[in-house]
């Protein structure tokens, strides 16, 4: 049974690829100012965005771009469909402003909507909240991507029979350092055999990293 | 088809520094969680579970003094002495050789070195190792490690997808062999995040009672050796890890779906997997925190996957919730309680306190243990159920 | 008294929850903030509300015990923390 990749993304130095192709380019001056564009550019409507951290925006505004005007979610069943992401500063920049909110004993207000954003996993909650994906799911802190490891734990979950969808990727955010590539896993078997099976690109350690790193199949 | 057996444990807690020590303290019956006076970790009295620090440097040290001499203890911060102290018994009481291409080391933890972030910074440590990968890598190198160790991070169901991952990178042929460690100290950072949720109890936590009002937390580190080779796990048992699964909610970021939807459907599936069905299952070590909500959910899915009359604790009553430990100690304890056919009574519960009545182990029974179910749920919607299964 | 209160109640609300897109003037004083047809606010909302009171106003409250009566509405929020005043 084949595993492909069927759709993926990039988002790094304010530009947008989706499969391959530049989608959006900005000349917002900051992190906070570019996911505020985009939240517009794309149409979206979700108020909850603007009380997620910075990490939390990437990972959702990544999904919205990946998915736009796809039914792919539609195609299975929520708890078939899993997330499995890589980080490597997890929740960092969080971390300090929790930090800093109890600094000053005699200034001591630790703010909840502030706490719940000092995990790396709420990334993986607000995707699955915004789509309904309620399967397997993972977030491992690497240093760098590691495609190899996305290869052999998610072969594993469909040989296992666990998933029949997977979005994975890595999705970093610290400072005005932000980088995400997210793609879409589906079996060769589930997918219209007539429509341009040759567009897709073999799920594997090799062409993961190629598709990372910009470079053709 | 490919069995993953586990073997050798450490577990660290308030209650000692070995998973024999915790069988031994909880036993007794003894409750590792007081009253913290006020201090550096919090400004107010709050009921919290410490490893005893003094114990810990004494064991470090002398740790330290046998194996690398020329280190001193300043070098590393308390979350890394745990850990070396975690993997190293481990080690030691298992064949597993740390340094084969063919094993990795799990690290399970939400906050890793978190104290590196106050201002009275250790001057001896890089501020870098407050980075999960690089403390990680800290610890890889410490033990000569040939790959660098893998950090999960899924808060506090963190430990038991350790066990799963470990497992599954196993069976996909990627490794033979892991050291499934899970571990967090207590900084004011937690106590005060969770004090901002309204989530700690003012008194030791009585999880699935009916006078309950929250959690404790815990400080805690262990460690499991997964393998697929049995004569080099270190227990003449074989235990398999035989199934598991993780969901998530979908609902909220913080609260559990109540439901219990996605627990019961997280409960099932490892089941499934592990060709069992709910009537099984001889023991149950749930996740149960203490508080209202999560553990109500927790009970309501054990009852939908026909569980409602299979023994059931948690073991936070004894030493708290110890984030990204709880998952592997826990764990390591239920297997204790396969290797003893002994089960431990739930410490805290009095009085059944959820809708739906699960059977709560009230006092230390005997009991021949195949099959046990290990729960837990965290922060971001997240279910996972591992079985472990005598072969 | 109150009036300027609630005035001051609902800006600190929509600054203290990150509520995007709502000024003032559209939050009505007496309707329920939480669940449907309010503000649609949720859990961690709540235990917000109760850092603002603590930190705006020096008020502690259980979010769990006291919270739902409190909270129901703007007005009821005010109409607490005057009574408090007064102790």
């Amino acid at each position: 049974m084949e595993l492909l990749i069927t759709r993926h993304m990039k988002l790094q130095k304010r530009r947008v690829w989706l499969n391959g192709a530049v989608e959006y380019l900005s000349e917002a001056g900051s992190v906070d100012q570019l996911f505020r564009d985009m939240y517009r550019h794309y149409d979206i409507d979700y108020p909850k965005f603007f009380k997620m951290d910075n990490l939390c925006k990437l990972a959702f505004l990544s999904t919205e771009i990946l998915l736009r005007g796809t039914i792919l979610l539609g195609k299975y069943p929520g708890e078939e469909v899993a997330i499995i992401l890589e980080n490597a500063s997890s929740s960092l920049e969080y971390d300090q402003k929790h930090v800093e909110s109890i600094r000053d004993r005699n200034k001591y207000f630790p703010s909840p909507s502030l706490f719940v954003y000092t995990i790396p996993n709420i990334m993986v909650a607000e995707i699955a909240i915004r789509h309904k994906v309620k399967g397997e799911h993972a977030v491992f802190i690497l240093e760098q991507f590691d495609p190899g490891l996305i290869y052999h734990y998610v072969s594993e979950l469909f040989r296992n029979q666990q998933v029949s969808c997977c979005l994975a990727g890595w999705v970093e955010s610290y400072g005005d350092h932000y980088q995400s590539f997210l793609f879409v896993i589906e079996e060769e078997d589930k997918i219209r055999a007539f429509k341009g099976l040759q567009e897709y690109v073999i799920f594997d350690t090799v062409n993961t990293e190629k598709l990372f790193k910009g470079k053709s199949i | 088809m490919m069995d993953v057996f586990v073997g050798a444990s450490s577990t660290i807690t308030s209650l000692g520094f070995s998973t024999a020590e915790h069988v031994k303290q909880i036993k007794a019956g003894r409750i590792g969680i007081s009253i913290y006076p006020g201090g550096d970790l919090y400004p107010t009295p709050v009921p919290l579970s410490l490893v005893d620090t003094q114990q810990l440097l004494d064991l470090f040290r002398e740790y330290l003094r046998k194996t690398k001499p020329d280190l001193q203890l300043d070098l590393f911060t308390r979350s890394e002495m745990l850990h070396i102290l975690s993997i190293s018994d481990v080690l030691k009481n298992s064949g597993v050789n740390i340094k084969d291409p063919r094993t990795l080391i799990i690290l399970s933890t939400l906050k890793g070195n978190m104290d590196l972030l106050k201002k009275d910074r250790l001057p001896a440590i890089e501020p870098d190792r407050v980075y999960l990968w690089k403390w990680g890598e800290f610890l890889g190198s410490f033990f000569n490690s040939s790959n660098k160790p893998l950090v999960v991070s899924i808060a506090c169901a963190s430990g038991a997808l350790a066990i799963l991952v470990g497992s599954r990178l196993i069976k996909a042929g990627r490794y033979d062999h892991v050291i499934a460690t899970g571990g967090d100290i207590l900084t004011e950072f937690a106590v005060s995040g969770f004090q901002s949720f309204q989530s700690l109890s003012p008194q030791p936590c009585k999880p699935f009672d009916a006078a309950r009002d929250g959690l404790s937390l815990g400080e805690g580190c262990g460690a499991i050796v997964l393998s697929r080779n049995h004569s080099l796990c270190g227990i003449p048992e074989k235990i398999a890890v035989a199934g598991g699964s993780c969901t998530n909610d979908a609902n909220h970021i913080s609260g559990p779906l109540r439901t219990g939807e996605m627990f019961y459907v997280a409960i099932r599936r490892a089941l499934r997997e592990a060709s069992l069905g709910p009537s099984d299952i001889d023991y149950i070590s749930a996740h149960g925190t203490g508080t209202d909500q999560y553990d109500e959910t927790e009970a309501k899915a054990l009852s939908w996957a026909g569980l409602k009359s299979v023994p059931v604790n948690s073991f936070k009553g004894y030493f708290g919730h110890t984030l990204g430990a709880a998952g592997i100690i826990e764990s390591a304890l239920a297997i204790a309680s396969m290797r003893n056919n002994e089960l431990f009574r739930s410490a805290g519960f009095e009085n059944p306190g959820t809708s739906d009545h699960i059977n709560i182990l009230t006092d230390h029974i005997a009991r021949e243990v195949n099959h046990c179910l290990k729960t837990a749920s965290g922060f971001g919607g997240c279910n996972v159920a591992v079985v472990f299964k005598k072969i | 008294m109150i009036e300027d209160l609630i005035l001051k109640l609902r800006k600190e609300i929509i600054d203290q929850l990150q509520l995007e897109g709502i000024s003032p003037e559209e939050v009505d004083p007496e309707a329920p903030l939480f669940g449907e047809g309010g503000l649609g606010l949720d859990s961690i909302d709540v235990l917000e509300i109760v850092v603002l009171l603590d930190k705006n106003y020096g008020i502690k409250i259980r979010a769990s015990k006291e919270g739902p009566k409190i909270f129901y509405s703007v007005k009821s929020i005010a109409e607490y923390i005057l009574d408090q005043q007064k102790k």
